[in-house]
C-alpha cells in the first residue's frame, strides 16, 4: 500500500482554504426497529435480535415505528429544522451482504427535516453556525466480520460472517451544507460539531449517544480550494471516523493529503477514504463509480408520512432545553466565571452542582464540595463524579454542620470520607470518629493564652492594630487543639483576650 | 419510442448483478423500450390535476407501536442460509467494501 504525502497543517493553510461536509448517522434507541417489531438492542448473540421482517424473506411487508417517526421529528426541531408536511420512504438499492433485502430503506429526495442549523460553541467560546441541509430517516444495515487473512481487515479475507441484529436498527442521518469560512479551525470544527450533535441527540433521549458502540457515526467529507477561490474542490469522503478525536484527526489529515496532492499539480480524486487509528491516516477506498447508482425510487410497501403541525408542535412541546442554552442560563446564574464553569463542564459535575444547589446549598458551595472534594475522590476510584455516592443531601449537610461550627472544612473531608466508607451519616461519623470542633471555651482560652505568651511580640502587634499578624496565633491554637477548634471562633476569642476591636 | 440502448441495458445489468449475453443485451434494449412505452401511456390518462403518486392506495400514517413482538431464533433464522458458522451467515469475502 502506498504511503500518501502530506504537508504541514500550517502550509496547507497558508495556501489553500477548507470546506467540509458532515453526514453524522445516529441510532435511534427505540425498544424495537424501524420497520419490524424485533428488539433495538445493542451486544446480543448474534441473529436472535431479527425477524423475517429484517432477514428480508420473500412477502414480507414492514411496518413503520411511530416512536422512530417521533424522534426524527424531535432530532429535526432540535436542529432547527423545517418538519416535511408530507414525506415517504425510497429504497437504495444495492449488493452487499449487510442488507439482505439488496436494498436499504431510507428517504430520497424528501427527507422529515430540512433547512435547518446548529450553532457549535469552539471550545474559546467562538460560535460558529453549521447549516443543516436535511435530516432524514433510514434503517441501518448488519454488521460483518471478515475473517482469514489479514486479522479483522477486507483485503485479504477469506469469507466474512454477518449478524443482522442490527440490521433494521432506527437511524436518523444528519446531512450538513457546505460549510465554509472554518479555516484553520476546520478540524476543531468538526469534532465540536460532532460532539453537540452527539449532546443534542442524547439530551432529547432519542438516542444512547455511545460512539463506541456505533450509536453516533461519522462521515466527513473535506475539500480544498485555493484562497480567494469560489468554486468548491473536490472532495472526499472519509467513512465511519467514530470517536470525536478521530473526527478532528481525520479531518486534519486529509487537509494536509489534499493539499499535498493539489501542490503537485494533481486533481484530487473523489473517492471514499478509510480512517487508520493506529496510523492516523486514510487509505483510498474506492473512487466513485457506477456502483454509485442508487436508482433510488419510492418504496411501495410504505406508505406515506404525514405530519401535521399539530402532532409537531406536540413533538415541539415535550423539548427540553437545548444544551448550550442551558449551560448559558446556568452559568449566569451561578455567576461562575468562564474557567470555573469550563472546569465543571469538563470535569462532567455540572448536573450534579445543579441538583446540589436544588437541595439548598449555594453555588460556590456546591462547586466547592463537587471540585474540590468529590473529583479527585472520583479519579482515584476510577468512577464518574456522579456515581462515587455523593447525594446532595449529604453535601447540603455537611455545610450546614461547617455553618453552625460544628466541624470545620478539614474534619468536614473527614466526614465525607466516613460517609463513602459506610460508617453512617456525618452526625453518626462525627460522633465516631471524635471530630466535633471544641467548642467549650475554656481549653480554647488556655490554648489561646498559650500561644500569646509564648509569641508576645505577635501579641503586641496585634494590640498595635495590626490585625493581619493575628494569623500567627490562630495557628498556634490549631495546632495545640490539633486542628479541633474554630478558627472563627479562636479569631474572636484572641481578640476578645488582647481588648481589640476588629 | 423510448430509448433505451445496448449501454443502457448493459449498465442495468451490472447493478442488477445478471450477467447477460451479447444477444440478450441486443433483444432486451428493443423488449425495455417498448414496456417504457406502454408505462408512459400512464401519463397520458392522468391530467395536470392528478397529483403523482407510489401507492395505489389513498392512505398515509400506517404505524405500528414501539413493541417489542414476533422474534426467530438463531437456528431459524439460518436454516435457510447456504452457509452459517458461530451462528453467523457466512458469505464469500468481498472486495469492494463501503
Amino acid at each position: 500500500m502506498s504511503v500518501d504525502t502530506i504537508v504541514s497543517f500550517e502550509e496547507a493553510m497558508e495556501k489553500y482554504d477548507p470546506v467540509l461536509g458532515f453526514e453524522v448517522h445516529v441510532e435511534l434507541n427505540t425498544k424495537s426497529k424501524m420497520f419490524s417489531s424485533a428488539p433495538n438492542v445493542f451486544g446480543d448473540e448474534p441473529n436472535t435480535n431479527v425477524n423475517e421482517v429484517d432477514l428480508g424473506m420473500p412477502g414480507v411487508l414492514p411496518v413503520l415505528n411511530k416512536a422512530a417517526v417521533e424522534s426524527s421529528i424531535k432530532i429535526g426541531l432540535a436542529l432547527n429544522c423545517k418538519i416535511a408536511e408530507y414525506c415517504r420512504f425510497a429504497r437504495k438499492n444495492y449488493f452487499y451482504p449487510d442488507t439482505p433485502k439488496n436494498f436499504q430503506t431510507s428517504q430520497y429526495d424528501e427527507p422529515i427535516a430540512y433547512d435547518g442549523y446548529l450553532d457549535v460553541e469552539l471550545e474559546d467560546g467562538t460560535v460558529f453556525r453549521v447549516e443543516i441541509e436535511r435530516a432524514h430517516m433510514e434503517e441501518d444495515a448488519g454488521k460483518l466480520t471478515h475473517l482469514g487473512g489479514a486479522a479483522g481487515r477486507i483485503q485479504g479475507a477469506d469469507y466474512s460472517l454477518v449478524d443482522y441484529n442490527r440490521a433494521g436498527v432506527p437511524l436518523v442521518e444528519i446531512v450538513t451544507k457546505p460549510i465554509e469560512g472554518a479555516g484553520s479551525r476546520a478540524p476543531e470544527l468538526a469534532k465540536a460539531y460532532v460532539a453537540a450533535v452527539r449532546e443534542i441527540v442524547k439530551n432529547l433521549g432519542v438516542s444512547d449517544a455511545r460512539m463506541e458502540r456505533g450509536n453516533v457515526r461519522c462521515d466527513a467529507n473535506v475539500s480544498l480550494r485555493p484562497h480567494g477561490q469560489e468554486r468548491f474542490g473536490i472532495r472526499s469522503e472519509t467513512k465511519n471516523v467514530n470517536s470525536l478525536r478521530a473526527v478532528e484527526h481525520a479531518v486534519r489529515y486529509e487537509i494536509q493529503r489534499h493539499a499535498a496532492v493539489l501542490d503537485s499539480g494533481q486533481p484530487v480524486v473523489q473517492e471514499t477514504r478509510h480512517w487508520h487509528e493506529d496510523t492516523r491516516s486514510t487509505t483510498s477506498g474506492r473512487a466513485k463509480s457506477d456502483a454509485d447508482d442508487y436508482r433510488y425510487f419510492p418504496e411501495p410497501d410504505l406508505v406515506p408520512v404525514v405530519a401535521s403541525r399539530e402532532w409537531v408542535e406536540e413533538l415541539r412541546a415535550t423539548l427540553p432545553e437545548p444544551p448550550a442554552e442551558r449551560r448559558k442560563r446556568l452559568k449566569e446564574a451561578w455567576g461562575y466565571s468562564d474557567l470555573e464553569f469550563r472546569d465543571v463542564v469538563n470535569a462532567g459535575v455540572m448536573d450534579s452542582i445543579e441538583e446540589t444547589i436544588a437541595a439548598g446549598a449555594s453555588a460556590n458551595v456546591a462547586r466547592k464540595w463537587w471540585m474540590g472534594e468529590i473529583v479527585g475522590r472520583a479519579k482515584v476510584a476510577d468512577v464518574d463524579p456522579a456515581e462515587l455516592g455523593v447525594t446532595p443531601q449529604i453535601i447540603v449537610e455537611l455545610n450546614g454542620l461547617i455553618e453552625a461550627g460544628k466541624i470545620n472544612n478539614k474534619m468536614a473531608s473527614q466526614v465525607l470520607d466516613g460517609v463513602l466508607a459506610g460508617e453512617g451519616t456525618p452526625e453518626e461519623i462525627i460522633e465516631k470518629r471524635g471530630l466535633a470542633v471544641v467548642s467549650d471555651d475554656g481549653p480554647l482560652l488556655e490554648a489561646i493564652d498559650a500561644a500569646l505568651a509564648a509569641q508576645p511580640d505577635v501579641a503586641e502587634k496585634i494590640r498595635g492594630g495590626k490585625l493581619q499578624a493575628i494569623g500567627a496565633i490562630v495557628g498556634g491554637v490549631m495546632k495545640a487543639t490539633r486542628g479541633q477548634a474554630d478558627p472563627g471562633r479562636v479569631r474572636e476569642l484572641i481578640l476578645e483576650r488582647l481588648g481589640v476591636q476588629a | 419510442m423510448a430509448a433505451i440502448n445496448r449501454e443502457d441495458v448493459a449498465h442495468l445489468a451490472r447493478l442488477a448483478h445478471i450477467e447477460m449475453s451479447a444477444e440478450e443485451l441486443d433483444r432486451m434494449a428493443g423488449e425495455l423500450a417498448v414496456i417504457v412505452d406502454a408505462v408512459k401511456s400512464v401519463s397520458e390518462a392522468a391530467g395536470e390535476d392528478v397529483p403523482a403518486t407510489s401507492h395505489p392506495i389513498p392512505l398515509n400514517n400506517v404505524f405500528r407501536e414501539d413493541v417489542v413482538g414476533h422474534l426467530l431464533s438463531a437456528e431459524q433464522a439460518l436454516s435457510g442460509a447456504p452457509d452459517s458458522d458461530d451462528n453467523r451467515f457466512k458469505v464469500p469475502a468481498i472486495l469492494d467494501e463501503d
